[in-house]
């Protein structure tokens, strides 16, 4: 398992410690040229960006390549966010991983279900960490941003947030913050069946981060990746303080809930299969967002 | 998209998997014609997008023109799990020997396709015992692959080609038609060791559709829905009052939720994607207007980059225009949320800190009117 904080941060004493370069695809887009901006206001190293056919431009003094290998051979990076309709994501994220990079953050939501699969068998191959699609990316608070979520709900912390959901993720965040809980990094899985980095993948990579003192999973209803979770928490026996909400508790069975992967048929995918694992790893799972807090409050005293 | 039972069958003997004689109908009209193309005895299915029709009196025998006149039309009328009957499958019974399960489907957390296959059909996958699962990939099966399965459920004479010619070309459908599932329940097995697929359901993946033109007319949705994918919306329609809106799928589920613990009925999940603009929120109140069962409106968003303000204005402009006269309960969490306030007073648009409150008042106003 690739240490996330190695890659977004690399390691004290490099002359790049917590400034990574980190390249934009779909730099020129509306959405990719707004998100540069916000990111490289939040302090991210943004070095290039690649839209084909606009090499040698520039975009707020950020150079502009045709192609993700020129981006990489003149910064080195081996990170790319990509922006980029779903109908080209397929293309642009093989040209990211036969470039040399290394972590993919994959804004783009309405990915087919066979690009991802297509793409993922690549990156394994290529030992590539895939966060995403439909993510809202990825965020050591205070230190750097990759994604699209807004600066004002996250503060930097010891407790790990990993969520399902976008817009969810900042309202819990927030709820975390107004309440003194800061964040040592925030990932978001994405709402896709099929999933980069899945929960279990990102439970593992955030589980050993020194000093960390807790964690919040925000999951919500299809596919069993809280279910997988919750039974490798036991099986790791992790005692460190974890909470979890499950969205979609009140959504009618076989409908597609706004995120291609919130679906559920039968009891597969549902709230209460999710629940009751949870509640079997001995996690408390709230009813509403703003419940969290207080739960991982009452778990932390606990555990002192 | 999630295919009706007569559909996935067109879609199988496309790619030449046998299944029983059929005619399918929307009308009593058209149904008495089949009946007589066909012949009885057959039987009278209900094509709903939901599993029990069995168990709901949806699927009937039927072996004469008496019982027609009267079945046909009380399945045409009935609601499985609250789907209507879209159109009714009259379909000839065939001589069975044995029922099987078959299925390909994405596994999400392996992510890959899986078989499943058991000498059990008929009954929910769920309860089907005995399975033999198989990982394949990106959904190719081999031969090879095909025939270890028939033999694990134990399949033996001309069974065994029939069904790794069955399984090949449901492995070819969901490769080509990019399916999440495709699933024959139950196959049967005839007395002379053939297989036919009495039902069918395939689900295929709706970020795909782009590439597949020719499913098109199997999507079904009503103007409204397809006005909400326009505009990047997703719009849900259900039994209540109460419209709930919001931006990003996880946050509008979690207000759903929030909504029926106390007591509230949503008429609808729209989904305005994960930006909260004063365009956005004008064309969700635009699609809401025309929903006529909606008594009130919760909207929760979460805002963080766009400020509050220029949503407030998108509430007086669709008042101002007349598009709405339904009262709005809303949290606006973002930048310069007491100006939103003081722009909102006197109108029916209420603005709440917490999204709690903002449900209790909904679902007061909901109770209070009736």
């Amino acid at each position: 398992m690739a240490n996330i904080f190695e890659l977004l941060q690399g390691k004290p004493g490099d002359s790049d410690y917590n400034k990574k370069p980190v390249i934009v695809q779909g730099i020129t887009g509306k959405f990719g040229s707004l998100h540069t901006k916000l990111m490289k206001e939040y302090g991210t190293n943004i070095v290039a960006g690649v839209t084909p056919g606009k090499g040698g431009q520039k975009f707020e003094d950020i150079p502009i390549y045709n192609t993700v290998k020129e981006a990489v051979d003149k910064t080195g990076s081996k990170i790319s966010i990509l922006f980029v309709p779903a109908k080209f994501f397929l293309s642009a994220a093989l040209e990211a991983i036969e470039a040399g990079i290394k972590l993919l953050v994959a804004i783009p939501e309405h990915v087919p279900v066979r690009d991802s699969l297509i793409m993922l068998e690549l990156a394994k191959k290529n030992d590539v960490v895939i966060i995403g699609p439909n993510t809202p990316g990825i965020m050591i608070p205070e230190i750097i941003k990759i994604g699209i979520m807004p600066a004002s709900p996250f503060k930097s912390g010891d407790i790990a947030l990993l969520s399902k959901s976008g817009t969810l993720m900042y309202e819990v965040a927030n709820n975390l913050t107004e309440a003194g809980f800061g964040q040592a990094i925030t990932l978001g899985i994405g709402g896709d069946p099929i999933n980069g980095i899945r929960l279990i993948d990102a439970f593992d990579m955030v589980k050993d981060t020194p000093n960390l003192q807790g964690m919040v999973v925000v999951g919500e209803i299809g596919g069993d990746a809280e279910e997988t979770l919750a039974q490798r928490i036991i099986d790791s026996n992790f005692k460190k303080p974890i909470v979890a909400y499950i969205a979609g508790r009140a959504a009618p069975k076989e409908k597609r809930m706004g995120h291609a992967g919130a679906i559920v048929y039968g009891n597969y995918g549902s709230a209460e299969s999710k629940v009751a694992m949870f509640n079997k790893a001995n996690i408390p799972v709230a009813k509403r967002p703003g419940e969290i807090p207080m739960l991982l409050a009452g778990k932390l005293e606990q555990s002192d | 998209m999630r295919l009706l039972e007569y559909q996935a069958k067109e879609l199988f003997s496309e790619y030449g998997i046998k299944v029983p004689k059929g005619l399918t109908s929307k009308t009593i009209e058209q149904g008495k014609k089949d009946a007589k193309e066909l012949g009885f005895p057959f039987v009278i299915k209900a094509q709903v997008p939901v599993g029990g029709r069995g168990k709901a009196g949806a699927i009937q025998k039927c072996n004469s023109q008496d019982e027609f006149d009267l079945k046909y039309p009380q399945i045409l009328a009935m609601s499985v799990k609250g789907e209507k009957t879209r159109a009714i499958l009259l379909e000839k019974m065939a001589q069975i020997k044995k029922e099987l399960y078959l299925s390909l489907f994405l596994n999400r957390g392996k992510r890959c396709y899986t078989i499943i296959s058991s000498s059990e059909g008929g009954v929910e996958i769920e309860s089907v015992k005995n399975q033999v699962i198989r990982e394949v990939g990106l959904g190719d099966v081999d031969k090879s692959t095909a025939e270890e399965v028939a033999k694990e459920i134990g399949l033996g004479g001309n069974s065994v080609p029939e069904f790794v010619d069955m399984l090949q070309r449901l492995s070819k459908l969901t490769i080509e038609k990019e399916a999440e599932l495709a699933e024959i329940n139950p196959v049967a097995i005839l007395d002379d060791g053939t297989l036919l697929a009495l039902d069918g359901k395939v689900i295929t993946d709706d970020n795909s559709n782009f590439r597949h033109p020719e499913l098109e007319k199997y999507q079904e949705r009503s103007e409204i829905e397809v006005r909400a994918e326009k505009s990047g919306f997703t719009l849900i329609e259900l039994d209540g009052q109460i419209a709930v809106v919001g931006n990003g799928a996880g946050l509008v589920m979690s207000t759903l939720d929030m909504l029926s613990d106390n007591g509230g009925k949503a008429a609808c999940f729209l989904d305005v994607g994960g930006g909260a603009t004063h365009e956005s929120v004008y064309e969700a109140l635009t699609l809401i207007s025309k929903i006529k069962k909606v008594k009130a409106i919760l909207i929760n968003l979460f805002g963080g980059i766009v400020k509050t303000t220029t949503v407030a204005s998108a509430f007086i402009q669709a008042y101002d225009e007349k598009l709405i006269d339904k009262p709005v309960f809303a949290r606006l969490m973002g930048a310069e949320s007491d100006k939103s306030k003081e722009m909102l007073k006197g109108t029916k648009t209420k603005l709440f800190d917490s999204v709690e409150s903002a449900i209790n008042a909904a679902v007061m106003e909901v109770r209070k009117n009736g």
